[in-house]
């Protein structure tokens, strides 16, 4: 059934580039979470959940998210977890993004100054009220640019997940190319859609980035 | 039943991992060399004095650094393919992988270049530099040590993304791996081991770079000043 | 012929001759004119502000002027076919942040321009590094980063680096502003025993005592303008209210 590309085709596409943002939302959120609590165990006072956490990281960054997605799809299975391409797709992405925001968000905790940490200390408030209210809120600010930039990542990383059949952009593009096999022309028209979901968030991050280290260079002490 | 783990039908797999894991390294070892170049050169390029070629730098980079590897791979594989050039899926999946990773690594080397105060340029032009010989002998080395941390962190990711090259059947470490656990039906522990690999891999990267550091900066050897 | 007819003496290696200059609105320089003979030291000083380091920048084109003419060693400054390498083969410059090349260690500094520029053997480069480091005090310290070394040290070395290239001129850019008062002084000492050498040197500087032991002119410089111009003893007694003041303010 070779034809020429038509609107059914770009309708098939749209869908894809919808499950795209759905799935990098899941991984955001999901991510996300398990990050904020891999950044809180990596700044433990207690020495066995930084080592544990610190290992979590180190174990993800150095596995691809590719592998990963094979392990949970395919993995699971026999020993008698059945999974869903979404779930696997879901699941793997938010593995994966946790370890790199726990990464980042750490980096953002630990540089916030560390007389901000004494002067909390200073006012007898428990470890608890002085990273809830003292530390995190400015770790935020700090923790916005790259973060963003890390959306681009998880944009681009949800295209692993056409590898585990889950119908998102890359993989609309496949099956369209399957029966048009045309594979240039559709893998460029799937590029330019991840270019168009990638580049507003590229910017942003950019853009947020210049105005933090504005605002970090007028608020520094003398 | 369900939950026994038997690693025996994947381990005694090892030689086929193992060439799996040169493959690996030897396509980030040459995306890693080339691409790393390649990068330096349109760094280079974002700074000339000519519109034309900045803008030229500006879209590579953010044409690569805003779509999926996967595409590209896509793209390169049948692209080339379409213009009727026949290459073997390895040498696609190295070119693919080099036009990849030259476009992060333009931005991290371009970060080093702007670090460099000006000064160090105007006495490097006083002294009667050509441009070339400022950039070679007086701008690049410092900048690329201030962004080594950054390009080495990119290399490891870069050798990690490489197992997407088997979704056009290079035959690295991961696709491998798809062999091995179609043909033991183990594929839990043959993804564990090979994840495993993966991890040992990154580490190994990570301490060749950090010994050719060594070799690269002796003013960070003699001094001990840490990277 | 020329130098008669303008009354300078003759043969001056560095020629400004009405040079205006701005940074988009703002005048830098207002008809800037000086000559600097051969073998003779002119201080430049004046306010910050009143355009004294921009008309030493011009003199090694890392200013370009919007009108006026300048001449050094027989190039045309100004002239838009300038050879700038040839130019700066010719001409030395030392700036206010000494600006050694960390990486490299201070003989490699040194060597660097005389192998890459005038393709000087690398044995021979390496004598000539000892040679001129020996000639600032600093023979032992060939082997070290710059790091390694104080303010006062890695500025007598960027003078060496800048000996090295043997410039018929050299310019000094407020070179010891960044220093601590008690290493000047070893930086001063550097330069005075080159001009006894007989070397051409035009000085930004601040150092009123020293511009008065060792310029054969001081050139004061007041809002983009040569506002007095004359030997060392004209700071002994200024005649202008502006210089009067700014010696004054200054000792």
């Amino acid at each position: 059934m070779n034809g020429s590309l038509n609107a059914n085709h770009l309708l098939f596409l749209g869908q894809g580039a919808l499950w795209t943002v759905g799935l990098s939302l899941i991984a955001l959120i999901g991510g996300g979470a398990v990050g904020f609590l891999v950044a809180l165990c990596r700044v433990s006072g207690v020495r066995a959940v930084r080592v544990a956490s610190s290992a979590y990281v180190q174990l993800i960054q150095g596995t691809p998210l590719l592998v990963i997605m094979f392990l949970t799809f395919f993995g699971l299975p026999p020993l008698g977890f059945s999974v869903s391409p979404l779930a696997a797709a879901g699941a793997s992405l938010t593995i994966y993004v946790g370890a790199y925001l726990g990464e980042i968000w750490r980096g953002a905790i630990q540089s916030v100054p560390r007389p901000q940490w004494e002067a909390a200390e200073g006012l007898a408030l428990s470890r608890t009220q002085r990273m809830a209210k003292v530390i995190l809120p400015q770790a935020v600010r700090i923790a916005t640019p790259p973060t963003v930039g890390f959306m681009v990542q998880i944009v681009k990383n949800t295209s692993l997940a056409s590898v585990v059949g889950f119908v998102e952009l890359a993989r609309a593009g496949q099956i369209i190319n399957n029966s048009l096999f045309e594979p240039f022309l559709i893998y460029a028209i799937v590029a330019v859609v991840y270019f168009a979901l990638c580049f507003p968030l590229s910017r942003l991050s950019q853009r947020l980035e210049r105005r933090g280290a504005r605002g970090r260079t007028t608020l520094m002490p003398a | 039943m369900a939950l026994t783990l038997d690693f025996s039908a994947v381990l005694e797999r090892w030689p086929s991992f193992l060439d799996g894991a040169l493959l690996t390294l030897e396509l980030a070892g040459i995306a890693t060399v080339v691409g790393g170049a390649l990068g330096g050169v349109a760094a280079i390029g974002r700074r000339s004095r000519h519109a034309a070629l900045r803008r030229l730098c500006e879209v590579y980079v953010e044409a690569i650094r805003n779509t999926p590897l996967l595409v590209q791979i896509f793209l390169v594989y049948f692209g080339l393919a379409s213009l009727g050039f026949k290459f073997s899926a390895v040498t696609v999946a190295a070119l693919a992988l080099t036009i990849n990773v030259g476009a992060y690594t333009t931005e991290i080397v371009r970060a080093g270049l702007d670090a460099i105060p000006r000064g160090q340029i105007e006495a490097a032009e006083g002294l009667a530099l050509s441009r070339a010989q400022i950039y070679r002998h007086v701008v690049l080395l410092p900048a690329i040590e201030r962004v080594y941390p950054a390009l080495t962190s990119q290399f490891v990711l870069l050798m990690l993304a490489s197992s997407v090259t088997s979704q056009i059947s290079a035959e690295e470490l991961t696709a491998v791996a798809n062999y091995i656990q179609s043909d033991t039906y183990r594929a839990f522990e043959t993804y564990i081991v090979v994840a495993l690999v993966y991890v040992a891999l990154s580490f190994l990267m990570r301490a060749g770079f950090w010994t050719l550091g060594l070799v690269l900066f002796p003013r960070r050897r003699r001094l001990g000043t840490p990277l | 012929m020329l130098n008669q007819a303008t009354g300078t003496p003759p043969d001056p290696v560095v020629t400004l001759r009405d040079v205006h200059k701005s940074f988009g609105p703002l005048k830098v320089l207002e008809g800037v004119s000086f000559e600097v003979p051969r073998g003779t030291v002119t201080a430049i000083i004046g306010r910050s502000g009143s355009g004294k380091s921009t008309a030493l920048r011009c003199i090694d084109r890392f200013e370009t002027i919007d009108r006026g003419e300048i001449r050094v060693c027989g190039h045309r400054v100004d002239a838009p076919g300038l050879d700038l390498r040839r130019l700066r083969q010719d001409v030395g410059i030392v700036f206010q942040s000494y600006n050694l090349f960390p990486h490299l260690t201070i003989e490699q500094n040194i060597t660097l321009a005389p192998t890459a520029v005038k393709g000087m053997p690398r044995a021979e480069a390496r004598a000539l590094a000892a040679e001129v480091l020996a000639q600032v005090g600093l023979g032992d310290k060939l082997q070290a980063y710059p790091e390694q070394l104080s303010g006062g040290q890695q500025q007598r070395a960027a003078i060496a680096r800048s000996l090295a290239m043997r410039p018929k001129v050299m310019l000094f850019d407020e070179v010891t502003s960044a220093l601590d008062p008690e290493l000047t002084g070893e930086v001063l000492k550097v330069i005075e025993v080159l001009a006894a050498s007989g070397m051409t040197m035009v000085m930004v500087t601040h150092e009123m005592g020293f511009a008065r032991g060792i310029a054969d002119e001081v050139v004061f410089m007041h809002r983009g303008r040569v506002h007095e111009r004359g030997p060392a003893a004209m700071l002994e007694a200024p005649t202008t209210p502006e210089l009067r003041q700014f010696v004054g303010s200054g000792l």
